[in-house]
């Protein structure tokens, strides 16, 4: 149990000349959640299904688990579970027996009925697979790559398409997995998907990893934050710099509007707020701007995440 | 949060991995009533019906005697060809091959789990047509011992046909392509129909698979050949050619 969970570099994948995965270097630690965040087409599922065993690269080295996922594939795929983006289960198949199916492959798994209930699938126990809802599929092939008690979990788009119901109870799931001690890769388009659940976050975009950090590291990068508020005009605002962090300025650039620059964190916001209250005055419109992954990608790539 | 989702990896035992995917495999074969169509109803009818009524010239000797062989030929077909392409075709298609190659089952016991429950329906089958010939009068006669290569030759053949469409053609295509040759077969595999109706083409009828087993199965269960050579011949080497085309060209997604 020593060394990262996954650990590649210099991955490299093409079909029918176009680059897929281009020189792609990646590691995980073993437990805690890793999100792969990139837009659609950044060759985060090629690189999921490298991992996984299902693909063979074209260059570059894999290490999962400490073993070679095509070589070792036999003793590789019992330790992890996969959730693949298609089905992957019988149409004709009810989700319970479709669980208890996988289940009867494992040597230890978790108790299907009890995982139905977690996933709240119990009201489509006695749906064939062709007839449940988009959601429940989704939430099924989750159950499936979990029932069989793996170390690693790898997650396509985990919660694409989902109701708000559904992905909470996605996200509740991730979140059990890590606490128990399993390493979840999860892939996805969503940011705020990333920001919630992932301990580490590396920036995907054309098959080459572009950033990568806690998401309070990747945020914090060449900071841009600020906060804005409306109030009477011509209020002493060298008063309110001297009483914020170092680094931290509050401007007013048209009467009654004013800016803060800095880090935003708690401390800041504080000391914005208690300086209104000493003037006896109330921030209007107090609106605190924090850069999101979403500004990490657009500054990094010139352009938007959402498909 | 009470399940102990704390990591305990392993695999199943391989043979219960192998019973697990063939009683797996077997419940959807019995459920999905396409199949059922085509591997009981089909069979069942046209054994009755032409049985019962005049429609083809069998030859000499009872209708029955002629038919019931072809009609156990025409179950092995059904579902060791027909429906192991469509439903192997889908489980392609919608990402169940994949999705048990991420999975501890290794493709051979996946493989093994499909031919044991091909087997398993298939015998039910032959239970139900066979109560039902004797039913209808049917008096078999010769070594019934020599059925049995027969079957599981034919049942060989048959699958490494099915599986061969599955993994190299749509989803679709194998549907549309199963069924027709389900119906070719049918009707000039000399299952119902006698093969020297067809002329000069009866040469090359018999070469087809659906020929060489029924006519294999008749002539042993009329008396007529103890061993049926050129049926034997000609399953082999179909289920060789195909079992190994199938294992050179079948791709998994």
């Amino acid at each position: 149990m020593s060394g990262p969970a996954i650990e590649i570099s210099g991955l490299r994948k093409s079909y029918g000349g176009r680059a897929a995965v281009d020189g792609l270097d990646l590691t995980v630690p073993r437990g805690g959640v890793t999100a792969v965040l990139g837009p659609n087409g950044a060759g985060k599922t090629t690189t999921l299904e490298i991992c996984s065993g299902l693909r063979v690269a074209d260059a570059g080295s894999v290490q999962v688990l400490g073993l070679d996922p095509r070589r070792d594939h036999a003793a590789l795929r019992p330790r992890i579970g996969v959730m693949l983006q298609a089905g992957g289960v019988y149409s004709g198949a009810k989700p319970e027996e479709m669980l208890r199916h996988v289940a009867a492959l494992h040597a230890n798994p978790l108790d299907p009925a009890a995982l139905l209930d977690l996933l709240g699938l119990q009201d489509a126990r006695r749906t064939t697979y062709r007839r449940m809802s988009g959601g429940e599929k989704q939430l099924l092939a989750l159950g499936l790559a979990v029932i069989g008690r793996p170390e690693l979990a790898f997650l396509d788009e985990p919660t694409a398409g989902l109701d708000p119901h559904a992905r909470r109870r996605t996200w509740d799931l991730i979140s059990s997995l890590r606490e128990h001690g399993v390493t979840v890769v999860l892939t996805t388009h969503l940011l705020d998907e990333a920001e919630a659940l992932a301990d580490q976050v590396h920036i995907v975009d054309h098959g080459r990893v572009i950033a990568g950090g806690t998401p309070a590291e990747l945020t914090r990068v060449g900071v841009s934050n600020s906060l804005t508020f409306r109030a009477p005009g011509g209020l002493p605002v060298a008063a309110l710099t001297g009483a914020l962090p170092e680094g931290t300025v509050a401007t007013e650039p048209s009467p009654g509007v004013y800016v803060v620059s800095g880090p935003m964190d708690p401390t800041t916001l504080a000391a914005v707020t208690s300086w209104c209250a000493d003037l006896g005055v109330m921030p209007d419109g107090l609106l605190v701007e924090r850069r999101s992954l979403e500004d990490v990608f657009l500054d990094l790539t010139g352009r938007g995440l959402e498909p | 949060m009470s399940l102990d989702l704390s990591p305990a990896p392993g695999a199943a035992p391989v043979a219960r991995m192998v019973r697990a995917q063939a009683a797996f495999e077997t419940r959807m074969m019995l459920r999905n009533g396409e199949n059922l169509l085509l591997t009981v109803i089909i069979p069942t009818l046209l054994l009755v019906l032409f049985s019962a009524v005049d429609v083809v010239d069998t030859g000499p000797g009872e209708r029955v005697d002629f038919l019931a062989p072809g009609i156990l030929a025409l179950a092995v077909m059904s579902t060791a060809f027909t429906g192991q392409a469509i439903a192997t075709g889908f489980e392609r298609r919608y990402g169940v091959l994949k999705r048990l190659g991420v999975s501890p089952l290794p493709r051979w016991a996946l493989l093994a789990g499909k031919t044991l429950s091909v087997l398993v329906v298939i015998g039910l089958q032959l239970m139900l047509l066979v109560a039902t010939a004797f039913a209808l009068g049917w008096d078999p006669s010769g070594d019934v011992a020599m059925v049995v290569p027969l079957l599981l030759i034919g049942t060989a053949a048959f699958s490494g046909l099915g599986l061969l469409m599955a993994g190299t053609l749509r989803a679709e295509a194998t549907l549309a392509a199963a069924n027709l040759v389900y119906l070719v077969l049918l009707m000039c595999g000399g299952i119902v129909i006698p093969l020297d109706k067809f002329g000069g083409a009866e040469d090359v009828l018999e070469l087809t698979p659906a020929a060489a087993l029924a006519t294999g199965l008749r002539d042993v269960l009329t008396g007529t050949d103890a061993t049926p050579w050129s049926a034997l011949l000609v399953l082999t080497a179909w289920a060789a050619l195909a079992l190994a085309a199938a294992a050179r060209w079948f791709r998994w997604e």
